[in-house]
């Protein structure tokens, strides 16, 4: 019936020499457009109810806690409930807390909210996903948004930490360079905000502009270097490897896990093939080459923790990631070469070792398989021997890992899994 | 009892045929829920890499099968004896939890023979009536090779089957079974790597004039992205297949190849732990409503449905149709009614090879079908005037474990226990290799399923009671199959040979095969069969009962290659003409 309708109308609508698009009053195409700036921004990932929905409302209702050096905060909810949410909020209101950090009362937001990022959305764009934002039914969840401890919980402070870190402004492209180049640089500078996670931070939370997107700890993983460094960047990955890996969450040499896999399935699976291409074309071409970093030697196969490294991964690994490392493409990661296992910080490989780990979701790559925990059959001692070796053979060369380091892991995981 | 609001359609059993089902049912936008009565299980959660291959918990207390506290059925031999439960499973082993026996099977992926769909008619025009056995009720299935073809090839290129093709679009291939029938394309994956047993069995067989191929294969030989999107990866060969759970994704189950997108589509439901009773009939009795279930509390459902799917075990969806009334039982004193009759099994034999020490069979490097076939006496790929049998069996050498708890391949005389069953243990466990033969079983009329008039259930339902024996077709034609194997054996160079054809009585106790088949079997007549070609219940039509329970006989071959055509084939009926008329037989009886 309503086809028929809509038949009719467009019927008419022919006779007329118009469309019935053209005449409505909605907003129907910027509400498009916001949803899928909220994809590119991957805000469910941070606002979606923490007991894992993210359908429709549920993806912004707040309340899950996100973890930082400071303390714990809770995102707050912004479905457009009017006690709750953001329903009294003013579209300038949405632009100011994206651009600048402050709230509609003029309380500052931290920058777990990376607003240091969405400051490079231009007007247009915060217009479309405030847009997007207040077509969703409101739902009333109130959220605690106090949660950090003393010194922290001084909203003021972020004045002086905003005249430290944070320079506001929007994108400007660099006309030098291909729209493509252009188009990627925005998602990544700006709404994809790469850098929160992929940027290492000083003491005091701050971006170290110096080392962009060189990879760092980050709740108890360690976020891969993406600057085009060769062993631990992305500088031998294609652009179409890059472009699969943020699409379907793996390719024939790793695969997404941890926050990443959070960050493919709520995010870059939902992209468009353009703007992952964009996006790949850009981390390729960076505005400023990394420091070349310090050269690395493996450690040598005879090195006792080598040798007991080695009869480990042969009794407990070879069976999915090969003898030869080159595990199983889009299935078991590759480890002969891998970025993942030779970052400088060894959180991810000591994590998923001990703990196991299930590799990201996609709609194009469903299949996300799962790597059981060893924590349970591997003391600290063997957990570091066999850590120790992947991150050191087949051509591999990263920093050995100790007992302790395997050990502190351990606790940590005990504490925050 | 509470009343749930109404679905689509509810299917009874998550293993293949239900997983299967439930996808071809959502994408035709159906809102579907699917009643499991076991536990929910997955490779990520269940099949730890560290934990998966304990023989003790899964081989031996089997922990991935039914539980027979929660349900069980009573056997006898004939219809003169007291049927008794069994209390601990044998002689067969039916799975639980979501996937069903798929999570546990080895991985045997068959087509049956063309001529294995006209049991009845092409015997009985190339041998006469005085070919079938006494008492035998064998039957056409009502539907063709032909007809199934695409539905095999759907079935293989979902789970990604390794195997070697033998006749594409009728062109033979060196290398595969020349007997199959014509395939559309080649397998989805290559063959398994062969193993020592193998290539001895490969070389023999040829001498004496077999054409051997390799066994296709569920233990997939390369990764594999099948056409859901959902992706295996090789084996490994750890030799932990049959009664075990594959924790490299290398088995297809429906774990590997379906329910990473069927529970994510926003048209399905999966409740686990939740066993369906009975299904609901109208009042007329001419349709079913839906089904009751109850829950891991105890908690009895009302689950209405317009379309109710039967996709339990064979054992359970017979039990399930007498339990609550569905098509007319059968009477073996007067062979009238159809739920129930033409319960088969399999006939399957076994020579054993003792070799001498030079021989390292490392089977324990093996997979559930890694395994090298000859096809030349199964079904009627022979000539079976005057062998005063019908059907056959496939002849097959496979290395699929050599467990340290069950692999005691010890020779006749050996004493049970002590220093000398040791001793033989250590001499032959390297040295020891086997032919066997997955045997065809006919239909009989005193063979059937009905329920128990003494034992019942937890929930105080009556047990299935199995009436079963083989009979002197099975044993002469097990009899004839192991003597040609004999001589493959001797060429293969082993130094002691025990033949053991099948015999009967049937016993309960040692394991034989899970292909239990029958008891609500497809046909083209209402008078003689339960289901239509289609596997819809020929006086209930929105009733479809999907699995080996709709075989009228059984084959020389495992099923699950045929159960997943059927299922697919039913599946496309009626999502492409059953929707479309919604409570109306496909077939006209």
């Amino acid at each position: 019936m309503r086809a028929r309708l809509l038949a009719a109308a467009a019927g008419i609508a022919a006779l007329l020499g118009t469309t019935p698009l053209a005449a409505a009053p909605d907003n129907f195409d910027q509400a498009e457009r916001g949803r899928y700036l909220v994809i590119l921004g991957d805000c469910a990932a941070c606002h979606m109810n923490p007991n894992g929905s993210n359908t429709g409302s549920q993806g912004f209702v707040g309340g899950r806690r996100i973890e930082t050096p400071f303390g714990e905060i809770a995102t707050p909810n912004i479905t457009p409930d009017r006690e709750t949410g953001i329903g009294t909020w003013s579209a300038d209101d949405f632009y100011r807390a994206m651009h600048e950090g402050i709230r509609p009362n003029g309380a500052r937001l931290y920058p777990a909210f990376p607003y240091t990022y969405f400051t490079r959305m231009p007007r247009g764009d915060t217009d479309a996903i405030f847009a997007y934002l207040n077509t969703l039914d409101p739902v009333r969840n109130p959220v605690d948004r106090n949660t950090l401890p003393f010194p922290f919980n001084i909203r003021a402070s972020m004045l002086a930490w905003n005249a430290l870190f944070f320079e506001p402004g929007e994108f400007r492209p660099d006309p030098n360079r291909s729209p493509e180049w252009n188009r990627g640089a925005y998602i990544v500078e700006g709404p994809g905000h790469c850098g929160a996670c992929h940027t290492p931070k000083n003491l005091l939370g701050g971006d170290r502009a110096s080392q962009r997107l060189g990879g760092g700890p980050l709740q108890g993983w360690y976020a891969t270097n993406l600057t085009t460094e060769e062993r631990t960047g992305i500088g031998s990955w294609s652009v179409e490897e890059i472009a699969e890996y943020l699409k379907n969450g793996r390719n024939a040499r790793s695969a997404a896990s941890g926050p990443m896999a959070e960050v493919v399935e709520y995010s870059t699976a939902l992209m468009t093939d353009a703007d992952l291409r964009a996006i790949a074309v850009y981390l390729k071409e960076p505005p400023a080459q990394a420091p070349a970093p310090a050269a690395r030697t493996a450690l040598v196969a005879t090195d006792e923790r080598m040798r007991q490294g080695e009869a480990l991964y042969v009794d407990r690994c070879m069976a999915c990631h090969t003898r030869s490392g080159e595990g199983v493409p889009r299935m078991f990661p590759r480890l002969a070469g891998s970025q993942v296992v030779q970052q400088e910080g060894n959180e991810t490989v000591l994590r998923v070792v001990l703990q196991g780990v299930r590799a990201a979701y996609s709609p194009h790559a469903p299949t996300s398989p799962a790597m059981p925990a060893f924590g349970w059959r591997l003391d600290d001692e063997q957990t570091a021997a066999v850590t120790t070796y992947i991150r050191n053979a087949w051509g591999n060369a990263a920093p050995a890992v100790t007992a302790g380091e395997a050990a502190r892991m351990r606790e940590r995981l005990r504490d925050r899994p | 009892m509470r009343r749930l609001p109404r679905k689509d359609a509810v299917i009874i059993g998550l293993g293949w045929t239900g997983a299967i089902m439930g996808w071809e049912l959502c994408q035709a936008g159906l809102q579907v829920v699917a009643l499991e009565r076991g536990p929910w299980r997955d490779t990520a959660s269940d099949f730890n890499i560290g934990t998966a291959p304990d023989e003790l918990r899964y081989g031996i207390r089997g922990e991935l099968f039914l539980n027979n506290s929660q349900d069980t059925v009573t056997a006898r031999n004939t219809v003169d004896q007291l049927a008794l439960p069994i209390r601990k499973w044998g002689s067969f082993l039916p799975g639980n939890g979501v996937g069903g026996a798929g999570v546990h099977w080895n991985g045997h992926t068959w087509r049956f023979l063309p001529s294995d769909f006209l049991m009845r008619s092409h015997y009985l025009q190339k041998y006469g009536e005085g070919v079938f056995p006494e008492n035998h009720t064998i039957q056409d299935w009502g539907v063709t090779y032909d007809e199934l073809e695409p539905y095999y090839d759907k079935f293989e290129y979902l789970a990604g089957i390794s195997g070697q093709a033998g006749n594409v679009k009728g062109e033979i291939l060196p290398g595969g079974n020349p007997f199959e029938g014509w395939r559309e394309r080649a397998y989805p994956t290559p063959p398994l790597k062969m193993q020592h047993a193998q290539n001895l069995f490969s070389r023999a067989a040829t001498e004496l004039g077999f054409k051997p191929f390799p066994m296709p294969s569920g233990n997939i030989s390369q990764a594999y992205t099948n056409p859901l999107g959902v992706t295996l990866a090789p084996c490994t060969y750890c030799g932990f297949c049959e009664r075990f759970g594959c924790a490299n994704y290398s088995k297809s189950s429906p774990q590997t190849t379906v329910l990473p997108v069927l529970m994510r589509h926003p048209g399905f439901e999966a409740r686990v732990q939740c066993e369906v009773v009975r299904v609901l009939k109208s009042a007329d009795g001419k349709t079913a409503t839906g089904v009751v279930y109850i829950d891991a509390q105890g908690e009895e459902w009302e689950q209405p449905a317009d379309l109710v799917i039967m996709a339990a075990y064979q054992l359970w969806n017979v039990r399930l149709m007498l339990y609550s009334g569905i098509g007319r039982p059968y009477d073996p004193s007067t062979g009238e009614g159809v739920v129930g009759k033409n319960y088969a099994y399999q006939a399957n034999s076994a020579v054993n090879g003792f070799f001498d020490s030079s021989h390292a069979f490392n089977h324990w490097a093996g997979a559930g079908s890694l395994g090298i076939t000859a096809d030349e006496y199964n079904g009627d790929n022979f000539d079976h005037s005057g062998l005063n049998f019908v059907g056959g069996a496939n002849i097959n050498c496979t290395s699929f474990h050599a467990r340290p708890i069950s692999a005691r391949p010890i020779p006749p005389g050996t004493p049970r226990w002590g220093s000398a069953w040791k001793k033989a243990t250590r001499e032959n466990y390297g040295s020891f290799a086997n032919v066997g033969s997955q045997g065809c079983n006919m239909s009989y009329r005193d063979n059937y399923l009905d329920l128990d008039p003494t034992y019942k259930d937890r929930l105080g339902r009556p047990l299935l009671r199995m009436t079963f024996d083989f009979k002197a077709n099975e044993e002469r034609m097990s009899a004839y199959v192991t003597d040609k194997m004999v001589p493959i054996m001797r060429a293969m160079g082993a130094k002691q040979i025990v033949a053991n054809p099948k015999k009967g009585p049937w016993n309960v106790v040692p394991y034989q095969t899970t292909h239990n088949t029958g008891g609500a079997i497809m046909g083209d007549n209402p008078r003689t069969s339960a289901v239509n070609k289609y596997l819809q219940v020929w006086d209930m039509p929105n009733v479809f009962v999907l699995g080996a329970s709709a075989f009228p006989q059984n084959a020389g071959y495992n099923p699950t290659g045929t159960v997943g055509a059927l299922t697919y084939h039913a599946a496309e009926a009626i999502t492409k003409q059953y929707l479309k008329n919604p409570g109306q037989p496909l077939v006209q009886a």
